[in-house]
């Protein structure tokens, strides 16, 4: 059944709740600080080592936000890479933001272009991971932009404030980068991923994602991650097209 | 100055990935089926981005073995999942198993 969503923007109820909504936002995504935490100080402290400059470091983080692209930007800064092999490789890396934003818009059409723009520019998988059950299971009546919000700005400050931690300590404790705090990016991702883990379909798109994304590991600029979340998706569905009682 | 060209060039690509779809969904409807695809997007990408940095941990060579402790950490942090249903305590809990397991590994 198809179903069209209004398209114009539509006053929703916030009023005095903006506030509360933006800090419930901001202590939802407060696990996901802490595991972002130690991975923003990695990617300071290793950014001096692979011949980024302290000022470049901090505008990635300012202006890019965007923590696994900036991570493989690093190493390929390192390895010696052209600019703008880089930059055709965070596209590809960062394609999945696409898929969260397509699945955002029933919400982000309703809101006018000042709230559009930002909230795109911080969308990250945590904020994705922590707005959307928002979305989909709180009231529905009810304006969640707020709580996106906090959401948002709790995870970009955080960012910002550990790269610059990151910078200082590298140039302190250049050893810091092997003490391996970048398990700090699976872990979080382990721990996001889990409730999801509800039935055999997404059993298997994530089963059959992981598989693919090692078999396309070689793929050139990171193509694999997106060949194996299409093959993780494509698997879901038919998973879940074989046994509707599942659901 | 490249690093500039880098910069601004990530920023674009970036802001493009997470924003482009907006100004085009006006012209698009949202079915069921539609909606239904897109809830397997999470778990889908997490796997991608989680299954090759604890099993490639150098990003070159497949390491499956009880010296991976990126791999083992991961299996820690699985179960410390299953176990506590609490996001918070599953990374402070697998991180904490990852770096005394790492602490071992290096004797």
């Amino acid at each position: 059944m198809a179903q069209v969503l209004t398209r114009s923007p539509e006053k929703l109820k916030t009023g005095s709740n903006a506030f509360k909504d933006f800090k419930e936002g901001a202590r939802d995504t407060f696990p996901l600080l802490v595991g972002a935490l130690p991975f923003g100080i990695i990617f300071g402290t290793l950014a001096a080592a692979n011949g980024l400059s302290f000022a470049a470091t901090l505008g990635m983080s300012i202006f890019v936000f965007a923590g696994s692209a900036q991570f493989i930007a690093l190493g390929m800064i390192g390895a010696g890479t052209a600019w703008p092999l880089i930059v055709a490789t965070t596209f590809i890396v960062n394609l999945r933001h696409m898929l969260y934003c397509a699945t955002l818009l029933p919400w982000l059409t309703k809101m006018r272009l000042k709230w559009q723009i930002p909230l795109c520019f911080w969308l990250t998988d945590e904020t994705f991971a922590v707005a959307v059950r928002r979305y989909q299971d709180g009231d529905k009546d009810h304006d969640h932009r707020w709580y996106h919000l906090g959401s948002s700005l709790a995870m970009y400050s955080n960012w910002l404030a550990c790269t610059y931690i990151g910078l200082a300590a590298g140039q302190r404790f250049p050893q810091i980068t092997e003490y391996g705090l970048d398990f700090a990016m699976p872990a979080t991702f382990i721990g996001m991923l889990i409730p999801y883990l509800k039935n055999r379909a997404m059993w298997a798109a994530v089963l059959i994602s992981g598989l693919v994304s090692i078999l396309a590991f070689t793929m050139p600029h990171k193509l694999g991650l997106m060949c194996a979340a299409f093959a993780g998706i494509a698997g879901g569905i038919f998973v879940e097209s074989k046994f509707k009682e599942d659901k | 100055m490249n690093e500039i060209y880098l910069i601004a060039g990530m920023m674009a690509v970036t802001f493009f990935t997470r924003y482009a779809l907006v100004p085009l969904s006006g012209k698009m409807t949202f079915s069921k089926r539609l909606e239904r695809v897109l809830s397997y997007v999470p778990p889908a990408v997490l796997s991608a981005i989680i299954v090759p940095s604890v099993m490639i941990p150098d990003g070159a060579n497949i390491n499956l073995t009880l010296d991976n402790a990126y791999l083992v950490g991961a299996i820690i942090t699985c179960i410390a999942g299953w176990l506590t249903k609490n996001l918070l305590a599953t990374i402070v809990l697998g991180m904490t198993g990852f770096l005394l397991y790492q602490w071992i590994l290096m004797g």
